[in-house]
């Protein structure tokens, strides 16, 4: 988050995001998210061209073509370095990354540990529905061993990743999980992480109607609860106690949080202001070149 | 004959002993007396690990590529004479640490060192520095003078190595075989030089500096030999700058990162060599497909794979041309001198911009590496890249993107009307910023609509493959035309590209001083090839012959394939190690000794 969510003139309503046709199926769980998304930057009174989306490849990846904002929809796992690049030469985009659990922790994986590494300012929805939906079916990486799918008649041959619990001991500025089903909640997580100041994880569990029959609707309704206030998000054993306790409950909402300084501030040339429209200084250019 | 006014003095010991930072040392303060200078990684085929070398050829004219025999050798281990000593010249002189022990016909070319009256073996490199010093004639005070400044971050070793310089070379000057047997080493006096006075500068370097004047402000990089310098020298010059350089966490997430940071309106390039830009050639499709302006520089290394890391080789060009999945249009440069991979790289950058999409400069480790005594380029006028208000006039002399489009591109009505990929007679869109106004910017790595958004209407498909195919034209009209050197029908056209420019000039030379007329083509622009601006070149000569630092000969075959013309003969090096002018020489001579009887064939 920065200073362009302060422009408040004209005042930004849910229409601005317009209502777009989906290639999802009916029931999808990508329509609540959709929805909190845009409910969010409402809340937080952010116009469509003071964003940036970042998405890879996947169902969850072609969210961003169905609201109104600026977007890039890049490779298969690739999101987080492109808007990586693009808050480091524009730092006054707002940026949001979303892509599905295939494209943030399998392919993606490396840049999903970097980005934490990075504190890079920006916020990764990532919609976790623990299978991938685009390629009808295969195990993700987030599956559970006792999930058979088409690719996996056994269940899949590695256990499944955790990324919460890797986010917090990896420091991860902000570390949060929401569902699908309760858009209220979930906007009020994506606002907050769009507010925090470096990177923000928000894991978001939704079912997939088509290829998950473990994770329905009705799997996540009995198991997740709402942390309250006697969750302290500052507290890292606390969130790690929430994450790896019983997984027959699971916890929505910021589990985890620090303050740590973001990615830009180690660059002298941002202290200036974004990398956009500067022009070359040639007398020091000049200087250098006569310095060899 | 070697040019009596060119003298090669080449530095060899084992790492570590500080070779390489005394090399560099006299080079500059020889670049400072108005000397030309060329410093190379000695060449000799007798390579050792552990054993490194550098070469420093010395001229009053201006010097195009290394010479393999050698004028003065600075032998800091007796593993150097081994190596060494049999490109010593008729005339060469070794100067040895201590007392090796030495061959016969050697040892009154020697001079033996006492490295331990003059400060001890872990200043070997500066007492070498300062007897060398005197040998070449050079005043006696300047060369420690300029030690000290050079090590001034490290005052203590300043000192010493200083003390060493002077002491060395008060020693040498004593020395009745350096007072009287150093004719053949000794330099002449440098030449005036202007108001600005050379700079010593590598080609990575030269790329670095082209990449600012023109704009570039965002780099990310994983680190790969023979690239890293690069990199290194954006690094260094980042704050001063104002460039962002990330190192990223491998070559995938470096290239995706310059694409955001260009799509968001900071001019990027990346920089790698053949393993990394494996890893890159999604992105450059990508790159294509978003219409991403991006550099790519490419330092090639001999592979496959791992290769010979910190060899060179020429054995990437059809990689590049064909890196990234699908079709789309592209530009490869290969520069051939210092001067080029400034001047390319900066055309590069303007290019990307121009085209929106990727552009290479094609280079190798020698090119990489090579530090050259060069005029300080002008930077005062060179026009420079603004992402999304166009490529200012007069950056090219020909052609223009923007000029006339057959279908003017749509004017946007209202902000939401932006069409980032709107269709027009060049293939190239208007450009806006994300963030830069009330424009929505959207693209997409499928298939797309004019306004970005994914597609499945084959209609818009055919439609956008024939706009970014578009962009061809543009690009065919920038091309940079094959350099001709010597003369016009001559017997033997000698045809080459990127770094192995300067060993071709010379040996076209060689050949023309000894009677027999040569030409030579050499290509600094690989990618479009248009036929027309060479053809009749190649058909003017008795005889042609391509010059390739690989096995297959690649250049060849693209011109066979672009022209129907077939370079029969080839000259193709490909251990790793430069095409020098004498290898070109010794190659042609065993060749004509060959078809000595035989009738020869063009």
């Amino acid at each position: 988050m920065n200073a362009s969510g302060d422009r408040r003139d004209p005042e930004v309503r849910l229409e601005d995001f317009g209502d777009f046709e989906t290639a999802w199926c009916p029931g999808c769980g990508n329509f609540g998210i959709l929805a909190a998304v845009k409910r969010a930057l409402v809340e937080l009174q952010i116009a469509p061209h003071q964003l940036l989306f970042v998405s890879g490849i996947g169902q969850a990846a072609k969210s961003p073509h169905y609201l109104r904002a600026n977007l890039f929809n890049g490779l298969h796992g690739r999101a987080l370095p492109v808007a990586t690049g693009a808050k480091l030469a524009n730092p006054e985009l707002v940026v949001l990354v979303q892509s599905g659990d295939g494209c943030s922790y399998g392919e993606g994986g490396n840049h999903f540990l970097a980005a934490i590494r990075r504190n890079i300012d920006l916020t990764l929805l990532a919609h976790d529905n623990r299978v991938y939906g685009l390629t009808k079916g295969q195990a993700s990486p987030t599956s559970p061993r006792q999930m058979q799918t088409k690719a996996q008649p056994g269940g899949p041959t590695s256990e499944a990743f955790d990324p919460l619990a890797v986010a917090v001991t990896m420091h991860a500025s902000f570390v949060a999980r929401g569902f699908a089903g309760r858009q209220a909640h979930l906007a009020g997580l994506i606002a907050a992480a769009v507010r925090h100041r470096g990177f923000a994880l928000v894991d978001i569990l939704q079912p997939c109607v088509s290829y998950n029959r473990i994770h329905t609707h009705r799997w996540y309704e009995e198991r997740c609860y709402e942390l309250d206030g006697s969750h302290d998000p500052t507290d890292r054993d606390a969130a790690r106690a929430r994450i790896e306790s019983n997984q027959e409950r699971i916890p929505l909402g910021i589990l985890y949080r620090n303050e740590r300084p973001v990615l830009r501030e180690r660059f002298p040339a941002l202290q200036s202001g974004p990398l956009v429209g500067r022009s070359v200084d040639r007398a020091a250019l000049a200087e250098i070149v006569a310095g060899f | 004959m070697s040019n009596p006014t060119t003298r090669n003095l080449v530095i060899g010991g084992a790492a570590g002993q500080g070779l390489g930072s005394a090399g560099h040392l006299l080079a500059r303060h020889l670049v400072r007396l108005g000397h030309q200078v060329l410093v190379t990684q000695s060449y000799q085929s007798r390579i050792r690990g552990g054993h490194n070398s550098i070469a420093l050829r010395v001229s009053q004219r201006t010097l195009s590529a290394p010479q393999e025999r050698i004028d003065l050798l600075l032998a800091l281990d007796q593993e150097t004479i081994a190596l060494h000593a049999g490109d010593l010249a008729p005339e060469g002189r070794i100067l040895a640490a201590g007392s090796p022990s030495l061959p016969d016909e050697l040892r009154s070319r020697t001079l033996r060192v006492p490295i331990s009256d003059l400060g001890g073996k872990p200043l070997t490199n500066f007492i070498l520095l300062g007897v060398a010093a005197s040998c070449l004639g050079l005043e006696a005070s300047a060369l420690a003078s300029a030690a000290q400044a050079a090590l001034q971050k490290r005052p203590e070793l300043a000192q010493k190595a200083a003390g060493a310089v002077r002491a060395a070379q008060a020693w040498a000057n004593e020395q009745a075989g350096v007072r009287d047997g150093m004719g053949s080493v000794r330099l002449p006096a440098g030449t005036e030089q202007g108001q600005t006075r050379r700079v010593l500068m590598s080609g990575n370097q030269a790329i670095a500096l082209g990449a600012i004047s023109a704009g570039i402000r965002f780099c990310a990089f994983y680190p790969m030999t023979p690239a890293t310098s690069v990199n290194q020298t954006l690094v260094s010059l980042s704050e001063r700058c104002g460039l962002v350089v990330e190192q990223a966490e491998d070559e995938i997430a470096a290239i995706n990162m310059a694409i955001g940071a260009s799509f968001a309106g900071a001019p990027a390039l990346v920089a790698t060599s053949g393993g990394g830009f494996a890893l890159m050639t999604e992105g450059v499709s990508l790159a294509a497909m978003t219409e991403t302006p991006l550099v790519v520089v490419v330092a090639q290394r001999p592979g496959p794979a791992t290769g010979l890391p910190t060899r060179t080789e020429q054995a990437d060009l059809e990689f590049v041309l064909h890196a990234g999945h699908g079709e789309f249009p592209r530009a490869v440069f290969a520069p051939g001198s210092v001067e080029a991979c400034f001047h390319l790289t900066r055309r590069a950058c303007l290019l990307a911009e121009q085209s929106q999409g990727p552009v290479f400069v094609l280079t190798d480790q020698f090119l990489a590496d090579a530090h050259r005594a060069i005029e300080p380029f002008a930077t005062e006028a060179l026009p420079e890249l603004r992402p999304g208000s166009g490529v200012p006039e007069g950056a090219h002399p020909a052609g223009s993107f923007t000029a006339a489009p057959p279908s003017a591109p749509p004017a946007e009505t209202a902000p939401g009307d932006y069409r980032r990929h709107a269709f027009s007679g060049t293939g190239v869109s208007p450009r806006r910023l994300p963030g830069g106004g009330p424009e929505l910017v959207v693209t997409d790595s499928d298939e797309h609509t004019e306004a970005g958004h994914l597609t499945e209407d084959l209609t818009v498909r055919r439609q956008m493959v024939a706009k970014r195919l578009r962009k061809e034209r543009g690009l065919r009209e920038r091309i940079v035309p094959p350099e001709r050197y010597g003369d016009a029908r001559p017997e033997l056209l000698l045809v080459g590209w990127g770094s192995t420019r300067g060993a071709i000039l010379e040996a076209t030379d060689r050949l023309r001083a000894a009677g027999r007329p040569t030409g030579a083509l050499l290509f600094a622009q690989v990618w479009p090839l248009e036929p027309e601006s060479f053809a009749d070149a190649l058909s003017a000569a008795a005889a042609v012959i391509a010059i390739e630092g690989n096995a297959t000969g690649q250049l060849a075959r693209l011109i066979r394939r672009e022209t129907g013309c077939e370079i029969v003969r080839r000259l193709q090096r490909f251990d790793g190690l430069p095409i020098t002018r004498d290898y070109i020489l010794r190659a042609l001579g065993a060749e004509q000794a060959r078809s000595g009887a035989t009738k020869e064939k063009p």
